[in-house]
This record gives structure tokens, C-alpha cells and sequence, in this order.
């Protein structure tokens, strides 16, 4: 296991290097790529079957300081997050093949090569076995989709860029550096333990303000106000936005708040010292705010990207709400809205492709000229929204299972009330568009056809999935348990 | 063999390179030929230097007495982990500096000065090793003083290029003989009171003496601010970023890595090993001094950089902050500070070499070294910009390079005892350094060519990659600084010996 896991986090490093070296040989350097996202997708989901509870599995690559390793472990909630980004690696790489090629991009051997990068860091941030790995993981991934955000190489794309660099650096030197080394003085270890290893070093005020140091730290999960980033980030071309926006990058923000939240703070301290209740109201405040916000925008980039901002904030409540059980709804939604979100971008960059349409009312009247992009965009919104039988459904329905048994008094009913509020504003705000497509506009004669075939599949087979992962929910449920266990 | 190269190792090291230099001067006019063998030398004086470090790595001290007459009459190199740390810098510093200068040097300098450059290296960095190794008071003043007269020399040699260069060395010359004279008031100030100059003995004689007597106080604060001066600690660091944006860029490269340092080691030695915290002006007056004005450094030296637009001059106003970062581990005066200060120290010196040559390849290959004229330099340069890249990163403190360990080091040794606005101040900075950086970075691989210059001669010709000659020890430096970052064992292991080496001399 511990080669295969290796070989997980290696692969996609060596295929960015065989990516440049194939660099002006176009179709042996796509294949190439293909194949080392499949190879590393298989070794993740063997990981993934060869996983047993109750094993340690934890490796060390190297000693950086005196008791601080650089090092890996697998555990579910890294497994899973793993396991999407690289199977959604293969789906997307398809795509990103089709959208490149379709729109003539240029320097596509560094994009490629930047984009597999950048998997293989949020793979190391997934296995990171401790803080300090992770932080490494983390920045590798800010600096490796820096070029991916600026790639078209105009002022709005340099602007982007700087906006993300800023405040991606920004917040993670500011915040996340000084949380960790507050971490390493008051534990003593940066490790990650089940029941969180601060318990017990100090008192509510500080882990409160620790706990803030950390959820803007990590500036990748978006909270409000420290989202911007992520609307002008949209600049880049759709795949970087569909698997790195919506997937990688954001995902391995999200995902380390609650790592922080389950293996750092451990849920019980939280909840015992309530040192997260300021964060609930927070958390509902992104939500609506960015939802309302999403309404506003006719870009429909901007619009998928600001839904983003709000359902990352999801995840983000669910830590706040220091329950095992919400841990688990956090992973649960981190994955469902992994699945829906790449289904929308791709939608998108489908018809921008098609279309070379961006705007959304400009969009009236394509349901027709594109009905299975507009299909599978259906789908993927009627996911997000949170409609049976999605999957999107069921981390939600968890989510408010768990706010309601959490023991908050205002903070659940405010939870369960911003769940609601900020479906029906999903409705608004996503369906309006396939909705437009296929109604409205009937007048006009659109002369125009679907995507090419592989920028068409990908969001297709992703929609679909969105539908399919209901009959894994259980299992997943099972494999998550561990999450959930009181510390021993 | 081993044993007698032991016994003389510690003379050995600086002997070498001093005796070289007047020799070259009188017998070689061929600058090719004295280039050669100052590498030579400074290859010996490295090894020497690594040899010694190997040796002290236990924690044992070599002591060597000049003519054999034992200390504290005969003047005494005492070679410890500290001295050998830094001898290894100096002189890891000239080795690379010198590897670098053939070419650039060739290239800045008018053929009739070039072996005066090298034989004025030689000379400094003699003088900054012999800094390092002696353990003698006066005897630190003299060597301090040929590194700095043949640093003024160095730096006036830009001249014939930019006619400014003459202005910056006269201003570091003023400035710099204050500074030694302030140094050595203080010295005659602790010969007056003890009668010694031996600087184990004077430590020994010092504890004698009642607590509070004036001229040690007088001493004391004489020394730290005539070594502050060399050091460049805010505000006495005006000299700075002239005298390193209009020197020879292979003067630069060594200067930087190597000078200012050596100041900050006898600053260490006096404060910690000669006085001890305890004793003479208390550490609280210290944290006072030394904490604010490191701090306000960084800042209004990392302000500067963000505002220059000469891209020499930015390094130069950030080698100000950075030094700040030294100044603050030492003002914090505890074993987690001096530790981080020590690896900080280390890792500086490669990063900023790295940098610093960098800018020496752009150097050769175009006049200018205004930002606006670095425009696309990526496309032709993209090997001195690759490791550029790379010791930027490292300067900015980005995981896995050398720069990383250090402010890690530097901020949990700040967030021991408590300081909150220290540690935030170190991430502050930090963002700074991205800021800067950033600027050359976008400027060089972001900005399209201006193609020429209005007013730039038409004939320049196009932009090349730098001479291999060049690139290598760039290169050497760049991965050594990521090198250091991910294997921290000897920067890191050195400074724990030196930590606990200088606690326990302070107590």
C-alpha cells in the first residue's frame, strides 16, 4: 500500500514532466496525459478498496526539522477527496483535450503539464499526514494553478492572477502559517489524530481565535469576505475552471478546514467550548450572501463561480457545527457538489465552445440547437438544488439531520433555515438557464450544433453520476463512519 | 596528516587568501592568471573551512596560538561551530563569487583594473574570515577593517561603469570608518577596564568586575553601534543599497552573501560569548534596542524595495529586511532565536547570492538594469531567470527551500515567548517579500519586450543566455538553497550547537 499510495502522489509529477518533454508532439503528449490520470485514478480507487479501518496507514518521506516529518496517511476522508480529484482528473482531462483543441489554445504543453501538477498537490494535501505536509501541498497547488488562471495571457487573465495569487499567498502567510506554528507551540505536534490534538492546551477564547486563523487561512474554502478570488479566477479556460474551481483547488480548501476541524480541534473540543458557534452564523451569511450575489450575475461563469463561494460554505457550517455527524454530511457535500459543479462548468464550457455564448441571456432559445448539453446541465442543477433523487439531496438532508441533534439552540435553527432559504435561490438562480434555454426564444432560428464529442461526454457522464452515487450513499455513509467515531 | 592539517587549518583558512593577494598584486598583471589563482585559494580556503566544520561538528573547539605563544598575551584563532559556520560561508561565498566573476567581471570592468578586483576580493575575504576565526579583540578591528577597505575599493571599482559607484563607496568608506572607529573605542574601552584582549579571558575578567561599571556600558555601546553600522541595521543602513546597486555585480554577489554577516557573527560574539546577557547592560535594554529597530527594518527596508526601480537596488533595500530577520532572532535573545537567526543567516546568504548573480547575468548582457528594461527577459534568459525564480522563492520563504525553515524557525522562536506583533510582523514581511519579487518576476516572464529603447543604441545587440561560466555557480546556489530546505541537518544541527554554545556562554 504504501508504494501504491506513493505512486498515487508521484504519478501525476511525472506526468507533467513527460507532458513537456512530449510538448510539440500534440496527440502522444493527450494520450500521455489520459493515461496517467487513469493510472492514477486506479491507484487511488485500489487505495480505496485495500483501506481498512482500524489499520494504521502512515509513512514518513523525510524529516524536515527535528520531530517534523514530512509525511503521509490514509484516511477516508483524504481517500475520498483523492479519489474524486483524480477520477474526476480522467473525465475532465478528456474534456480539457476537446475544449483546447476546439478553441485553439495556446501553450497547451504548460497547461497540461501545470494542470497535472496541480492534481498530484491536492492528492499530496488529501495523504498529508500532518499540517506541515499539507501547507507544502497546499502552496505547490497555489503556485501550480497560478499560470493555469492567467493562461490566455491578456490584461483581464494578468488581473485574475493577481487577484488569486494575492489572496491565496496572502491569507496563507498571514493566517495559516502563524495557526500552524501556534498549533506546533501549544500541541507540540502538527500530526493529525483522531480526536484532535489541541484538546487540552487551551481555553475557548483562543481556540475560537485559532479556529479564525485557520478558516481564513486556508483561503482556498472562499468564506465571505475572502472570496473574490474565486470569480476573477474565472478568467482561465473552463477545464481549469471545472476541475481546479470547482474540484481540486476549492475542494482542497474545504477539505482542510475540516481536517482541521476533525484531526486538529477534534469535534468534541469545539462543541465543548464553543468555539465555533460565531462560525454558523458566518458560514449561513456566505451562503445567502453569495447566492443572492449569484442571482445578480448574467455571466454565467460568474454565476456558477459565486455558487460556488455559497456551497463551499456549506462544508464550512457543517465543521461549524462540531458534530461527528455533520463531519460527515461536510464530506458528503464536499463530494456531491464536486460531482454537480464539474457537470455545470463543463456545460458551460460546452456552449461557450459551441457557441462562443458566455453571456446568459444570450443563451434563450439553445436548449434546442444543444438539448443534451442542456440536459446534462439540468441535471447537475437539479443535484446542486438539492431535489430527490440526487445525490445532492442527500448530503443536505444529512446536513440539516445532523444541525437539528447538534445541541445549538439558535445556531441549528438558523442552519436549517439558510438550507432552505438557499435551495429555493439555487432554484432561482441555476434553473432560470436551462429553463430559458429551452422555452424561451422560440422566434429565433439558432444555426448551431453540440460541442465536439469530447467536450460534449464528459459533463454528460459526470450528470450522470450525480444521479448514480445515490445507490452509493450507503456505502459511502459506511466508509465515512470512521469520522464519526468518538475518539478512543 | 589529518591531526597536523587540524593544528593548521585554523590559520591555514585566512593565511591563505591573505598572503596570496599582495603577491598576485606584485608578480601577476594577467588578470586571467590571478583569477585562477585566487579560485585555487579560495578552493583550499574552502576546504579548509569544511574541514573545520566537520571538526567543531561534535561541539569540540580548536584553538590554534599565532607563533606559539599562548593566549591571552599571543594572539589566539579559536575555532568553534559559529566560526566555523561562518568561515564556511565566507568562503563558500567567495568560492562561488569568484567562479562567477571571469566573465562578468571581464565584461564590467576596463582590462587594466580587472586584477586589482581580484586581488581586492582576495583582501576581503581574508579580512571577513579572519573576523570569524580570531579570538583576539584588536586583532577582530584589524581584519575588520582590511575586509572593509578592500570592500570600499571593490565597490568603487563599478566606477567605470556607473560613475555613482564612486559616490556609494565614499558614502560606505565615511560611513564604515565611523563604524570601525566607534568599534574600536569600545575595545579600548574593555583593554582599559581588564587589561586583556584575549576575548575568553576578557569574558572571564568582566565577570570580576562589580556590576554596573560605566565603561563597560560605554564599551558595550560603542561596539554594538559601531558594528551595527557595518552590519547596515536600520538606521544606520543608508550606505547599503547604493554600495551594492553600483558595485561590480560579482563584488555584489560576494558582499552580500558574505559581509554584513560576519558583522552580525562578531555583534553574536561580543553580546553573548565577551559580555553575557547578564552582565553590563541588562538584555532588557537590548530587547528594547534591538527588538523595534529590526523590526521597523524590515519594514521600511521591504517598503523600499517594494517602490525601487532598479532591480539591483530592490535586493539591496531587501538584504536591509533581511538582515532585520537576523537582528530579531538575536533581540529575542533566547536559544529557539539564536537558532533561527543562524539558519536564517545560512540560507540567506544563498538565496541572496543566487539573486544577486542572477542579476550579474542580466548584467552582462545589457547595460540597464532598470525594471522597465527587464521587460520579457524570461524569453531570452530563461535559465537565469529559471533559478532566478527559484532563490526568489526561497528569499520569500516558500515551503521546501531554505528561506521556509528559517522564518519557521524565526517565528516559532517569537511565538515562544509570547510576542504576537513579532510573529506578525515576520508573516507581514513576508507578504512584502512576495510583493517585491513578484514585481521582477511579472516584469521579467509577464510584460511583453519592450523591443529597443527609445534613445538605446541600435546596435546592442539581441539579448542572449548568460556564458555557461555564469550559470553554473548560479545554478549551485539556487538548488543548494532548495537543497537546504528540504535536508536541514547541517544548517539546522550547526545552529543548535551554536544555540546551546551561546546559552550556555551567556548565563
Amino acid at each position: 500500500m504504501q508504494t501504491l499510495s506513493l505512486l498515487a502522489l508521484a504519478l501525476p509529477f511525472l506526468g507533467a514532466a513527460a507532458i513537456l518533454l512530449l510538448g510539440r508532439l500534440p496527440n502522444p503528449r493527450d494520450i500521455m496525459m489520459i493515461a496517467v490520470s487513469i493510472g492514477t485514478a486506479a491507484c487511488v480507487i485500489a487505495l480505496l478498496f485495500l483501506y481498512e479501518d482500524g489499520k494504521t496507514h502512515a509513512w514518513t518521506l523525510f524529516a524536515l526539522l527535528p520531530n517534523l516529518d514530512v509525511a503521509w496517511h490514509l484516511e477516508p476522508l483524504g481517500l475520498l477527496f483523492a479519489a474524486l480529484a483524480s477520477a474526476l482528473w480522467v473525465i475532465t482531462g478528456l474534456y480539457a483535450i476537446g475544449y483546447m483543441r476546439a478553441n485553439n489554445e495556446k501553450k497547451q504543453p504548460r497547461f497540461f503539464a501545470c494542470f497535472s501538477i496541480a492534481i498530484g498537490s491536492a492528492i499530496g494535501v488529501a495523504f498529508a499526514a500532518n499540517l506541515l505536509t499539507l501547507f507544502i501541498f497546499y502552496e505547490i497547488l497555489t503556485l501550480s494553478t497560478y499560470p493555469l488562471v492567467s493562461h490566455r495571457e491578456t490584461k483581464e487573465a494578468k488581473r485574475g492572477g493577481r487577484y488569486y495569487l494575492a489572496y491565496l499567498l496572502g491569507t496563507s502567510f498571514l493566517f495559516l502559517l502563524p495557526a500552524i506554528i501556534w498549533t506546533w507551540r501549544r500541541a507540540g505536534t502538527l500530526d493529525f489524530v483522531e480526536g484532535g490534538i489541541l484538546p487540552g492546551s487551551m481555553g475557548g477564547m483562543e481556540a475560537a481565535l485559532l479556529l479564525a486563523l485557520y478558516v481564513y487561512g486556508i483561503g482556498k474554502a472562499a468564506l465571505m469576505p475572502l472570496h473574490r478570488w474565486l470569480p476573477e479566477a474565472m478568467v482561465a479556460p473552463t477545464p481549469v475552471s471545472a476541475l481546479l474551481h470547482a474540484v481540486a483547488v476549492v475542494k482542497a480548501g474545504v477539505f482542510a478546514v475540516l481536517k482541521v476541524g476533525i484531526y486538529i480541534f477534534g469535534a468534541a473540543f469545539l462543541s465543548e467550548k464553543g468555539a465555533s458557534e460565531w462560525l454558523i452564523w458566518l458560514a449561513c451569511f456566505s451562503i445567502l450572501a453569495a447566492s443572492l450575489i449569484a442571482l445578480t450575475k448574467t455571466n454565467l461563469k460568474a454565476r456558477l463561480a459565486y455558487s460556488t463561494v455559497s456551497q463551499l460554505a456549506y462544508v464550512i457550517l457543517a465543521m461549524a457545527l462540531a458534530t461527528p455527524a455533520a463531519m460527515v454530511a461536510g464530506a458528503l457535500h464536499m463530494a456531491s457538489h464536486a460531482l454537480a459543479k464539474v457537470s455545470l462548468f463543463m456545460c458551460a464550457g460546452a456552449i461557450h465552445t459551441a457557441s462562443h455564448k458566455d453571456e446568459i441571456p444570450d443563451m434563450a432559445g439553445l436548449g434546442r440547437a444543444m438539448p443534451l448539453t442542456f440536459s446534462a446541465f439540468t441535471l447537475g442543477a437539479l443535484s446542486i438544488i438539492g431535489l430527490p433523487p440526487f445525490i445532492g439531496m442527500w448530503s443536505k438532508w444529512r446536513l440539516g439531520e445532523a444541525a437539528l441533534s447538534s445541541g445549538q439552540s439558535w445556531g441549528a435553527w438558523a442552519a436549517l433555515a439558510t438550507l432552505l432559504l438557499s435551495s429555493l435561490l439555487n432554484l432561482l438562480y441555476l434553473l432560470t438557464i436551462p429553463a430559458r434555454a429551452f422555452l424561451s426564444g422560440a422566434e429565433k432560428r439558432v444555426a448551431m450544433r453540440e460541442a465536439p464529442f469530447l467536450c460534449l461526454l464528459p459533463p454528460c457522464l459526470t450528470a450522470l453520476a450525480c444521479f448514480a452515487m445515490v445507490f452509493l450513499i450507503e456505502p459511502l455513509g459506511d466508509f465515512l463512519a470512521p469520522l464519526a467515531r468518538e475518539p478512543r | 596528516m589529518s591531526e597536523t592539517l587540524a593544528l593548521h587549518a585554523p590559520a591555514l583558512v585566512i593565511l591563505l587568501p591573505l598572503l596570496t593577494a599582495p603577491l598576485c598584486f606584485l608578480f601577476s598583471r594577467a588578470a586571467n592568471g590571478v583569477w585562477a589563482t585566487a579560485l585555487l585559494v579560495s578552493l583550499l580556503s574552502f576546504l579548509c573551512a569544511a574541514f573545520l566544520l566537520e571538526k567543531t561538528f561534535d561541539g569540540r573547539v580548536l584553538s590554534y596560538h599565532f607563533g606559539g605563544f599562548p593566549p591571552p598575551l599571543g594572539i589566539e584563532y579559536r575555532i568553534d561551530m559559529m566560526s566555523a559556520l561562518m568561515l564556511l560561508i565566507v568562503a563558500g561565498a567567495s568560492l562561488l563569487g569568484l567562479l562567477f566573476a571571469r566573465r562578468s567581471v571581464a565584461r564590467e570592468l576596463p582590462a587594466a583594473r580587472q586584477s586589482a578586483f581580484y586581488v581586492c576580493y582576495l583582501l576581503c575575504a581574508s579580512g571577513l574570515l579572519g573576523v570569524a576565526a580570531t579570538n583576539d579583540a584588536f586583532n577582530m578591528f584589524v581584519f575588520l577593517e582590511i575586509s572593509s577597505l578592500a570592500a570600499y575599493a571593490l565597490i568603487a571599482l563599478g566606477g567605470d561603469r556607473d560613475r555613482r559607484a564612486l559616490s556609494a563607496a565614499y558614502n560606505y568608506l565615511i560611513m564604515g570608518t565611523i563604524g570601525a572607529t566607534f568599534f574600536v573605542i569600545g575595545v579600548f574601552f574593555l583593554y582599559a577596564a581588564t587589561g586583556t584582549l584575549n576575548m575568553t579571558d576578557l569574558a572571564d575578567r568582566l565577570h570580576a568586575l562589580p556590576v554596573g561599571s560605566r565603561s563597560l556600558y560605554a564599551a558595550e555601546a560603542f561596539i554594538i553601534v559601531g558594528l551595527a553600522l557595518k552590519i547596515a541595521l536600520f538606521p544606520l543602513h543608508v550606505w547599503l543599497p547604493n554600495a551594492y546597486a553600483f558595485a561590480p555585480s560579482a563584488a555584489t554577489v560576494f558582499l552580500s552573501a558574505a559581509a554584513a554577516k560576519v558583522a552580525i557573527y562578531a555583534l553574536v560574539r561580543f553580546l553573548f560569548s565577551v559580555f553575557g546577557l547578564d552582565f553590563a547592560i541588562g538584555g532588557e535594554t537590548l530587547n528594547a534596542v534591538i527588538l523595534p529597530t529590526a523590526m521597523i527594518g524590515m519594514i521600511i527596508g521591504s517598503f523600499s524595495a517594494i517602490f525601487a526601480r532598479h532591480a539591483k537596488r530592490i535586493f539591496a533595500y531587501s538584504s536591509i529586511a533581511q538582515l532585520g530577520y537576523m537582528m530579531l532572532g538575536i533581540g529575542l535573545e533566547s536559544r529557539e532565536g539564536l537558532e533561527a537567526s543562524f539558519v536564517y543567516l545560512f540560507n540567506h546568504a544563498l538565496a541572496k547570492s543566487a539573486i544577486f548573480m542572477a542579476l550579474g547575468c542580466i548584467a552582462y548582457q545589457q547595460a540597464s538594469m532598470k525594471l522597465s528594461d527587464l521587460h520579457g527577459i524570461a524569453r531570452d534568459m530563461p535559465w537565469t531567470m529559471a533559478a532566478f525564480t527559484i532563490a526568489a522563492l526561497s528569499l520569500i520563504g516558500a515551503p521546501l527551500t531554505g528561506g521556509f525553515i528559517g522564518k519557521w524557525l524565526l517565528m516559532d522562536a517569537a511565538l515562544a515567548q509570547g510576542f504576537w506583533l513579532i510573529a506578525l510582523v515576520i508573516a507581514a514581511v513576508s507578504l512584502m517579500a512576495v510583493l517585491y519579487v513578484w514585481r521582477v518576476i511579472e516584469a521579467a516572464y509577464l510584460k511583453a519586450p519592450t523591443g529597443r529603447r527609445r534613445g538605446a543604441p541600435r546596435a546592442e545587440a539581441p539579448r542572449r543566455e548568460a556564458p555557461f561560466s555564469m550559470l553554473l555557480p548560479l545554478w549551485i546556489a539556487a538548488l543548494l538553497s532548495v537543497y537546504f530546505g528540504v535536508d536541514t541537518r547541517l544548517p539546522v544541527g550547526a545552529a543548535e550547537i551554536i544555540a546551546d554554545s551561546l546559552e550556555a556562554a551567556g548565563q
